[in-house]
């Protein structure tokens, strides 16, 4: 049957061109489709512009509110943190203070190991190790933070505690530590594509002056590579400033303002699990803290990247 | 200033006793001797029994198809072959009488004394003043009055410092690609080689950069020893003294480039240059 039709075609000067301008008829439909989409695609990428806004609003107002009951020098200057009873403290020092240091101590961490990794697998390392490091690398990236946590808590403190007798069960130090190895894969992986991103021709014109694979590697390659590379320090920066799970469960609770590594300390996020975590009356200036700590740390990330865009537009050595 | 002049007979300066013991017989014109050099990629040969001795001062062009080893060829002459992983090389390369095939010899050395200009311009993404003070800075010249003078001297070498002088501190991307390859160039003479291999050096720039290259090359060779792989042969026949023609990586003939270009001892050299093939 199918077939006939064909061969009969084939008789009545069947054409493509013929073919194509009775289809064009038909696509009136097609046509309106055509130019709606650029509108449904329009509202679609506007709703995550609009979350963020909506955020931006909620943390705002939330935190004109926490204002009128605090304010705003105590809130910023305070070396206290004491929201409970009935001499209530809102300093928002000692989170600060501890915030800085987690990510402080994981930057320590991280960027030394990070970068070190990432210049042996762009440059040095062999197809085969290459392919066995990657992917271990990743598992690494893909690891629960709650797993990390746990990992801080029972096993980095205790061995830890060999070398600093003095390290509370809690502390500021595994955590951090811990936080630095979590985000390695991510500085390692970033600055890696950033180094290989770099054209061989570069590399062969500093070998070719007689540049060792050392000089050639710092001095060329790297240079060259800067923006990605600082890119992907600051966004392991606000990834270990915005880390939750591993510094409520291994740096304790204790609002401590110190600067010893070895004492207990919360950072911002862990005051807003506990927080959260332990029925905050709606309306009290307790919920409302919770804005206020929320939105410095908002405004924290972002003043990250907009120094991160700053530097990396400086630095860029464009190829 | 010692580090700014030019040697006018590098021979004399580079041959040192140590090598003068290593090659009695050294004739001291000759740059380059290759001897039954055979170069393999894995279990392809890319070079066969090549033989040729390079002469001092002289422009050298080499001329032939795609793929019959030409690149490869002056890529061995400073070890850059090396940096393909699966190559093999036999036989003998007498750099000013020492065996640069010998593991002892250091290729960062070998190649401050043989300098390459890629086909395609490679500035470094740092500014034209840095391109050029690069070499010198990693051979540990840190003396800003000195570097000023090596750069001010290489980019006049080059012909290109009236164009640059007033943006040494741009970002050398800003350059055309003409000015890019003369920067390349000038960068090779930073450090004062003895020889400069050039890989194509003109066939990714427009026919008016491609002259002011070809009467910069003729300059050089006042100075230096100069090996051009060319896919253009008047450019070959318009610049160089000698001209070897290579074919599935086997040097057919290797004669004063009049020669080659007038009266071809070979009937495959004939049929290249008169455009019969290739």
């Amino acid at each position: 049957m199918a077939l006939e039709k064909v061969l009969e075609r084939g008789k009545e000067n069947f054409s493509v061109r013929n073919w194509i301008e009775k289809n064009r008829r038909k696509a009136t439909f097609s046509n309106i489709f055509e130019k709606m989409i650029p509108k449904i695609l329009f509202v679609i990428s506007i709703i995550s512009v609009l979350t963020t806004l909506g955020i931006i609003f909620t943390l705002l107002f939330e935190t004109i509110e926490f204002f009128k009951d605090v304010s705003f020098i105590s809130f910023f200057t305070g070396t206290t943190l004491q929201p409970l009873g009935p001499n209530a403290e809102f300093g928002i020092l000692p989170l600060v203070t501890g915030t800085l240091m987690a990510t402080g101590i994981a930057m320590l961490v991280a960027i030394p190991i990070g970068l070190m990794t990432a210049v042996y697998l762009s440059e040095y390392a062999s197809e085969r190790v290459r392919r066995i490091l990657k992917p271990v690398l990743e598992i690494l990236a893909g690891i629960p933070t709650i797993v990390y946590g746990f990992f801080a808590l029972t096993f980095v403190t205790p061995l830890l505690k060999n070398f600093i007798p003095g390290l509370e069960p809690t502390n500021i130090l595994s955590p951090g530590i811990v936080m630095g190895i979590m985000i390695i894969p991510m500085v390692a992986s970033l600055s890696e594509d950033a180094l290989s991103a770099v054209p061989k021709s570069l590399r062969e014109g500093a070998l070719a002056l007689g540049a060792t694979k050392l000089e050639v590697t710092w001095k060329v390659v790297v240079p060259a590579a800067v923006s990605g590379i600082v890119a992907s320090f600051v966004l392991a920066v606000s990834r270990a400033i915005g880390e939750t799970m591993i510094v409520t469960i291994a740096s304790g609770s204790s609002k401590n303002f110190t600067f010893d590594v070895t004492q207990s300390m919360q950072t911002m996020t862990a005051y807003i699990v506990e927080v959260t975590g332990g029925d905050a009356p709606a309306g009290s200036t307790l919920y409302y803290s919770l804005y206020a700590v929320a939105m410095t740390l908002f405004v924290f990330t972002l003043i990250m990247n907009l120094v991160a865009q700053y530097i990396s537009r400086k630095l860029r050595e464009e190829y | 200033m010692t580090v700014l002049t030019y040697r006018a007979n590098p021979g004399d300066v580079l041959a040192t006793a140590e090598e003068k013991a290593a090659s009695p017989a050294l004739n001291k014109h000759d740059v380059f001797s290759v001897s039954d050099l055979n170069l393999w990629y894995g279990e392809v040969q890319a070079l066969r029994n090549i033989n040729l001795d390079l002469k001092e001062n002289e422009i050298t062009a080499i001329i032939g198809p795609s793929g019959c080893g030409k690149s490869t060829f002056i890529k061995t002459l400073n070890r850059m072959v090396e940096l393909v992983p699966s190559v093999r090389v036999s036989g003998k390369i007498l750099y000013r009488g020492r065996n640069i095939l010998d593991n002892s010899y250091k290729v960062e050395e070998l190649r401050t004394r043989v300098g390459m200009v890629f086909q395609k311009p490679n500035p470094f993404p740092k500014s034209i003043y840095e391109n050029v003070a690069y070499g010198p800075k990693i051979h540990g010249i840190r003396n800003k009055k000195i570097l000023d003078e090596i750069v001010e001297k290489s980019l006049r070498g080059a012909a290109i410092w009236d164009e640059v002088k007033d943006r040494l501190h741009e970002n050398a991307y800003g350059l055309s690609g003409g000015q890019q390859q003369r920067l390349c160039i000038a960068r090779c003479l930073a450090i004062e080689p003895d020889v400069i291999l050039m890989d194509e050096p003109t066939s990714a720039l427009d026919p008016i950069s491609t002259l002011k290259v070809e009467e910069l090359v003729q300059e050089l060779k006042k100075d230096f020893s100069i090996v051009i792989v060319t896919h253009n042969m008047q450019q070959a026949a318009r610049i160089s003294d000698k001209t070897a023609f290579f074919l599935n990586g086997e040097v057919i003939e290797f004669d004063k480039t009049d020669k080659i270009f007038s009266n071809p001892g070979d009937k495959r050299t004939e049929d290249y240059i008169t455009g019969r093939f290739g």
